[in-house]
């Protein structure tokens, strides 16, 4: 066998080599296992090197995973109709606040998570307000009730049912009183729920009460026509209309159904047709500051004005005059227009004093109104609640006359004048149950408080005018251990089964009969309830006659008021967006700029300017009035002597965001005679304290800039273009060394009427719903650091004491020559090929150049991490409030910039479903939140490319113009010029 | 001594070539005064204050500054392009100086130069800082990357900004550390301390002073001020553009890149000036900083304020006359005359209207009323700043977009940082550097040698 061998030293010897070898390996095995002799093992280089590449390696893993794991459970059986990452809409109704909306709910896998207007109504049209946009979040409030409770202890409703009914019975057999209080019913089935219960237990008083009343209304139409009802109106009927303090666009009865009738009718192309909108008042009401001419007078003044009025028609038409104070306001111009448009005209008064309401409804007969834009037989049922039972029910409670209370979604602790008293009242009953959605302060005063469902968990129906049925139906199973009221009336009378069977039921028996086109009722109501609405045909009857005599009563009273009461009079109202208080909990609604004012998460004494230089008052500073200190805010347009507060603020017992949130003003409101008047006399003082405002504008004046363009219908009937003359000029001005962009699909653009716009504000909160937008809080807001996607600049112009105002909605304008594309270093914001400017998030480095080269001011940057952290304790901070968020948009990052995406999601959502279907896309399919919900139609999106689509036209329209076009950023937003329509000469 | 025609000496005091370099060392071995201990010491917690604002500003957000919608640059901002002003002037000093053959900067351009590097490392703090993700800062840098690649936008002046600082960073510093080393050099063969001949020794590079040595010292020298020349126009021209390439009325102007260079230069030469005054007042080198030289600063900045005034001039000029109304209510209904009139006029007075007290000999000659002087300077130039960032942001197009701007106490406590760390960094240079480069200065003392005649005649004698 041949020798090999690896060394000379092998060769030579090689057994004392290999016995190294073998001392060495077993030494090795030895210390392997001797833990002592491994320490002294000495590291080398290349240990270290080892070591240390292991471990950057190590951390490099470990750095980039950044997310935590978050664990997601599919379906083991799936829904049928759901199919995960796919909207489901299905149609329901709103109604709070005495407020009515017919709305679609957008699902997301079992989430509703924004509401849309229900374009079958034949009311509302597909339009809501800002509260119907907020109404989703306050499903998933953490200051909702969550258990029944009996004096803070947690109960069965088992026990509930027992306890309760038990009670009632003995007090009942005792004949006690027992009171059941609720907001206006509007919903058939639940009348009839409460007539059920109102027999179980005899005694039992029903009495509907509603924080903001219109009883007024009632009491005068019960008057001259002897129904106690408020009629319909038909704005779009009328071609004159007066508004004495009404504030319909925004507050009064219907608005969302108001703003629909009266922005059609906001069209200069109709020519002689377009309405004529006066508002004679005393405030800035958002509905005044859209009128054609504003009349500003004394709130007290309104009666006199009204009769003389009444007084210059009568005249003209030969009817009974009576006497009155001569008033110091000429409104020939205005008699000299409705003597006109006889039949086409309207008046309205938002006073809740009958006697001016019983001398509106005169003038309205004189004109012929009447069956024509006023209809008195289909009445408007959102506000039943009569001013004298309440304050009956009051006085009875607080002369211990009372034994039992049932509050059901009422507040009147908070929001009637005697609140304190109310509470140490209910506080001594025998019973006092409060069903309440959220914490609330009548809720705190009473023994048992049952959670109510949201009406996104709830079945219901309702009649919100006479005839026009629609339904509520659930979206989301409860989120806690609520019952419908309903429910529990049912149990308490000894019945069992759900809420929805009986409306079921009542349908079958009440409403199926009033159709003919479908017999077999499953059917019917599974299409109605697709649809959500039902319209009953109505047979057309004959307007009851105007009894004249109850005017003659009436004008007597009416005088004026003599100065010594006061130094100024006081105007208590709804700010639109906020409401009567009930939905001060809602973060987005809070945040929302009053579209007046620009002022969010407060209220204010809103001075005239005049006013304010007499006290030596300025912005901020606080003043007393009365007993209460309110801070100023100087609001043009203001009478002189009048200064306005609004409700809705200043909640004792709330959640998390209401804390803090203004001033309750509800004790401002006199009780008249069993009436509530929402006016009064206080005396002013100047403090020597400031308070600070979260404003969200701040200038005022367009400075002369061609910002929002406008004409007067007569000078637009002469001149198509009128009032933008200089479009023309600027657009012969685009030239470019540059290539011009290319769009080989589609161009998308948007189009806003500012002729119909009313500065509303729906949009705005639509949009955040949709876009994940994120709350801020009240000292960011101050900070000027709003992140609002689209905002509505108000401007004023001429006489700071009657200004005329402007409305402008202000998003990203997806300039086709963008000066925020071209600065930003990362490339984070750029231009598709459909005409968008995108935002990158992941991208983005924020250095906010954009923000500073952008000319409309639309970009927004994330100043702090809004979401998960404890300084922004609003909806995103906790697990429930995330489960509004929409799914299809990302939440911002801290210190990302972002802004408006013509609701991107939106068209790829549409292009994908036109795709799938093999078919070019529709003009108007895709609808951006903003449009889809704007209830004046003043939104109009569409593919500019479409030369047929309607955007395309409106572009073509000699009214429009783009903001700020001089620049050459070329944006794909236009603008159509506002034209008013003032009475001629 | 070295006697021009019209300056007379460029250094006083009859001294030697190594009297020079023992003036020029002594500070560096000499027991540390105690006034710098002091200032050293407040430099600290002005820094320690700026580092506690960062902290917040990088935990918490931009939100704890004092911007918003509308004005999206602030105090960051001014303050960024006030101090690359400031830069500006050490490398200027040098270049512009030694292609006009003036020989009179040798004394200065040391301590200009470091003042430079120091200023450009507080400057460049800032757009770091003020971006909202400073973490993600490496999405300016263009390289190759796996997202597409995803290149930076090569359009975006704030890259060109990037570039220009970070370019002007390293060419100045080398500039200047390239100056030092036969000065290290000298220290190291000086000093007795074995740990400053090691530090000293390792920073020189080892330099011999051989012929060959000087020969390629000289060229890398002349490269370097070749470039840097370049760089000292570019850098604030392109800062500059950070402005003029909006559409924003008062930044939207082709006057924006002259201006801020003559801009920078001025506030530069100032603080040279505020320095020198200093240098010459604590450690009594009135023999190589003499009078004639703050003459010539002086001269200098009577020369470049007129121009500055000249610009401001034509700036609200162009406005009435371009007869845009964006414009026109920006200078005359925003800056001159309305709501900043005080920036404005702050800015105008410090800067076009007080250097003009310079034409007065007595006033020039007074060093205490030099050194006051050029604090006016920097302070009118820090107005400029805001003038140009806040106003114009404040109130563009749409006034309901139209709000106001002060900065928070983290901004403020910012500044005082940069402050910190330009009153530290200086401090260090006035401590370990030669404050003068010894082998400049012997350079323009190599004619006259006198205390070498005089041997030398002592001799003959």
């Amino acid at each position: 066998m041949n020798k090999y061998w690896r060394s000379i030293e092998e060769l030579n010897d090689s057994s004392k080599l290999k016995q190294e070898e073998l001392t060495n390996e077993i030494a090795n095995k030895k210390a392997l296992n001797d833990p002592e002799s491994i320490e002294t093992f000495a590291s080398t280089r290349r240990d270290f090197l080892k070591v240390f590449g292991f471990s950057v390696a190590g951390a490099a893993v470990v750095a980039s995973c950044k997310k935590p794991v978050e664990k997601a459970i599919p379906y083991l059986v799936r829904p049928e109709e759901i199919i995960p990452g796919q909207c489901n809409y299905y149609a329901s109704s709103y109604f709070e606040e005495n407020e009515y909306c017919g709305v679609l709910v957008k699902v997301r896998d079992g989430r509703p998570i924004k509401i849309e207007g229900n374009e079958q109504s034949s009311l509302t049209k597909g339009g809501t307000s800002a509260r119907v946009q907020a109404s989703v979040m306050s499903l998933y409030d953490l200051a909702r009730y969550k258990e029944p409770l009996a004096t803070g202890e947690k109960i069965t409703w088992e026990k509930v049912n027992n306890e309760i009914p038990q009670k009632l019975e003995e007090i009942a057999q005792a004949d006690g009183k027992i009171v059941l209080l609720t907001s206006t019913v509007i919903s058939p089935t639940y009348r009839q729920v409460i007539t059920e219960l109102q027999e179980r237990f005899q005694g039992l008083d029903w009495i509907q009460y509603d924080a903001v009343s219109s009883s007024g209304m009632l009491e005068a139409n019960d008057r001259s026509f002897g129904k106690a009802a408020i009629p319909t109106y038909h704005f779009d009927k009328a071609k004159v209309i007066v508004s004495f303090g009404a504030d319909f666009l925004g507050t009064w009865i219907s608005p969302v159904e108001f703003t629909k009738q009266y922005s059609s009718r906001r069209n200069p192309d109709l020519k002689e047709q377009m309405s004529r909108h006066y508002q004679v008042e005393s405030m800035m009401t958002l509905t005044g500051s859209n009128a054609d001419e504003r009349v500003v007078i004394k709130s007290s003044d309104e009666g006199i004005v009204l009769l003389n009025l009444y007084n210059e028609i009568a005249k003209q038409l030969g009817g009974t005059t009576y006497a009155v104070d001569q008033s110091s306001t000429d409104l020939s111009f205005i008699v000299r227009d409705l003597l006109l448009s006889k039949g086409e005209s309207l008046v309205v008064c938002g006073s809740n004093n009958p006697d001016h309401q019983v001398i509106v409804n005169a003038i309205n007969s004189m004109l012929g109104n009447y069956g024509a834009t006023i209809d008195m037989i289909s009445t408007n049922r959102v506000k039943q609640g009569d001013d004298r039972k309440m304050s009956q029910f009051v006085e009875d409670l607080l002369n211990g006359k009372v034994d039992a209370l049932l509050a059901v979604d009422v507040n009147p602790v908070y929001n009637y004048p005697q609140g304190e008293a109310i509470k140490d009242a209910i506080e001594k009953l025998k019973l006092s149950v409060a069903f309440a959605k959220e914490k609330q302060e009548t809720a705190e005063a009473c023994k048992y408080i049952l959670p109510l469902p949201h009406y996104l968990e709830s079945w219901g129906d309702t009649e919100p005018t006479d005839g026009k049925f629609s339904l509520i139906q659930p979206t989301i199973h409860p989120l806690f251990n609520s019952r419908p009221v309903q429910e529990v009336f049912l149990a308490w009378c000894g019945k069992t089964g759900n809420y929805r069977d009986v409306i079921k039921f009542y349908w079958e028996a009440n409403v199926f009969p009033k159709q003919t086109d479908n017999t077999e009722f499953t059917s019917w109501w599974n299409t109605v309830l697709q649809r959500g609405v039902f319209d009953e045909i109505s047979v057309p009857e004959e307007q009851p006659i105007i009894d004249v005599t109850s005017l003659k009563a009436t004008t007597t009273r009416i005088k004026s008021v003599s100065k010594t009461q006061g130094d100024v009079e006081v105007v208590v109202y709804e700010m639109n967006g906020k409401g009567n208080g009930a939905m001060a909990n809602n973060p987005w609604s809070m945040e929302m700029p009053d579209s007046v004012s620009k002022v969010s998460w407060d209220n204010f004494a809103a001075i005239s300017p005049r006013k304010a230089i007499e006290l030596g008052v300025d912005n901020e500073d606080m003043v007393a009035l009365g007993d209460l200190e309110l801070p100023v805010f100087i609001q043009p347009g203001q009478e002189e002597n009048t200064i306005a507060v609004a409700l809705g603020f200043g909640r004792s017992v709330s959640g998390k965001v209401a804390e803090g949130a203004g001033f309750n003003v509800y004790p401002f409101i006199n009780v008249v005679e069993g009436r509530r008047m929402y006016q009064a006399f206080s005396t002013v003082k100047k403090l020597n304290k400031t308070y600070p405002l979260a404003m969200t504008q701040t200038h005022h004046s367009m400075e002369g800039r061609e910002i929002v363009r406008e004409a007067v219908l007569e000078e637009y009937s002469r001149k198509a273009n009128a009032g933008n003359e200089s479009h023309e000029r600027h657009e012969k001005h685009h030239v470019t060394l540059y290539d011009e962009p290319e769009f080989p699909a589609h161009q998308w653009g948007l189009a806003i009427d500012l002729n119909k716009c009313t500065g509303c504000g729906n949009c705005t909160i639509a949009c955040q719903a949709e876009n994940n937008v994120a709350v801020i809080g009240k000292e960011q807001v101050r900070n000027r650091r709003i992140m609002h996607w689209i905002r509505i600049d108000r401007y004023y112009s001429e006489n700071p004491e009657n200004p005329k105002t402007y409305h402008q909605p202000v998003m990203c304008q997806h300039c086709d020559n963008a000066p925020c594309e071209n600065v930003c270093p990362v490339s984070a914001t750029m231009h598709s090929n459909e005409g968008l400017n995108q935002m990158v998030y992941n991208r983005c480095v924020g250095t906010r150049y954009c923000i500073n080269n952008c000319p409309y001011k639309v970009r927004r940057f994330n100043w702090f991490k809004y979401a998960n952290n404890e300084k922004f304790d609003f909806n995103v901070n906790n697990d429930l409030g995330k489960m509004v968020l929409n799914p299809d948009v990302t939440v911002r990052s801290r210190g990302v910039v972002e802004k408006c995406s013509l609701c991107v999601q939106r068209i790829q959502e549409k292009k994908l479903e036109a795709k799938l279907e093999n078919r070019q896309l529709n003009d108007g399919e895709i609808q951006p939140a903003c449009m889809q919900t704007c209830p004046a139609d003043a939104i109009v999106f569409g593919d500019l490319k479409d030369p047929e689509s309607r955007i395309s036209k409106l572009f073509e329209h000699p009214r429009n113009y783009h903001l700020i076009e001089e620049l050459h950023t070329l944006p794909s937003v236009g603008y159509l010029t506002k034209i008013r329509n003032p009475h001629k000469g | 001594m070295y006697n021009t025609e019209f300056r007379g000496k460029l250094i006083e005091g009859n001294k030697s070539l190594g009297q020079i370099s023992q003036d020029i060392v002594r500070p560096i071995d000499a027991k540390t005064p105690r006034w710098w201990f002091i200032s050293m010491g407040i430099s600290l917690v002005m820094l320690g204050l700026g580092l506690y604002a960062k902290y917040i500003t990088v935990t918490e957000g931009i939100g704890s500054w004092g911007l918003n919608n509308s004005v999206g640059w602030g105090w960051a901002i001014i303050n960024f392009v006030w101090w690359i002003g400031i830069g500006h002037a050490g490398t200027a000093f040098s270049i512009f100086l030694l292609i006009l053959r003036q020989k009179w900067r040798t004394s200065i351009n040391r301590a200009a130069e470091a003042m430079t590097v120091v200023a450009v490392m507080c400057a460049g703090l800032f757009p770091l800082l003020h971006m909202g993700r400073v973490w993600n800062f490496f999405f300016v840098l263009p390289y190759p990357n796996t997202r597409g690649p995803l290149w930076v936008n090569f359009n975006s002046p704030l890259f060109w900004d990037f570039v220009a600082i970070t370019a002007y960073l390293l060419i100045s510093a080398s500039f200047w550390y390239f100056g030092m080393v036969p000065d290290f050099a000298t220290i190291r063969d000086t000093t007795k301390s074995k740990i400053k001949k090691a530090v000293y020794g390792f920073f020189a590079f080892g330099w011999t002073g051989s012929s060959k040595e000087w020969l390629r010292y000289e060229a890398l020298a002349f490269i370097l001020g070749g470039i840097a020349a370049v760089l000292v126009v570019s850098v604030h021209s392109i800062v500059s553009t950070d402005f003029a390439v909006s559409v924003v009325p008062g930044w939207h102007t082709t006057i924006f890149p002259p201006y801020f260079v003559v801009g920078a230069i001025f506030s530069g030469f100032a603080m040279v000036l505020t320095l020198v005054t200093m240098i010459r007042k604590l450690y009594k080198m009135n023999d190589f900083i003499t009078d004639s030289h703050v003459d010539a600063v002086t001269r200098v900045l009577i020369f470049v304020s007129l121009i500055m005034g000249t610009a401001y001039f034509t700036e609200v000029f162009i406005a009435w006359y371009s007869a845009s109304e964006y414009e026109y209510y920006m200078f005359f209904k925003n800056r001159v005359f309305g709501e900043y009139a005080f920036q404005f006029w702050a800015m105008v007075i410090c800067n076009a209207f007080i250097p003009q007290l310079f034409w007065w000999k007595k006033i020039r000659s007074n060093i205490t009323a030099v050194f006051i002087i050029s604090l006016f300077i920097n302070l009118g130039m820090w107005f400029e700043r805001f003038n140009i960032v806040v106003t114009t942001l404040a109130k563009d197009f749409l006034p309901a977009a139209w709000a106001g701007y002060s900065p928070s106490y983290i901004e403020i406590l910012l500044f005082i940082g940069t402050l910190g760390l330009f009153g530290a960094g200086v401090l260090m240079f006035f401590r370990y550097i030669p404050m003068i480069a010894i082998h400049e200065v012997k350079s323009v003392a190599k004619y006259d040698k006198p205390s070498h005649e005089r041997k030398h005649r002592n001799h003959e004698e």
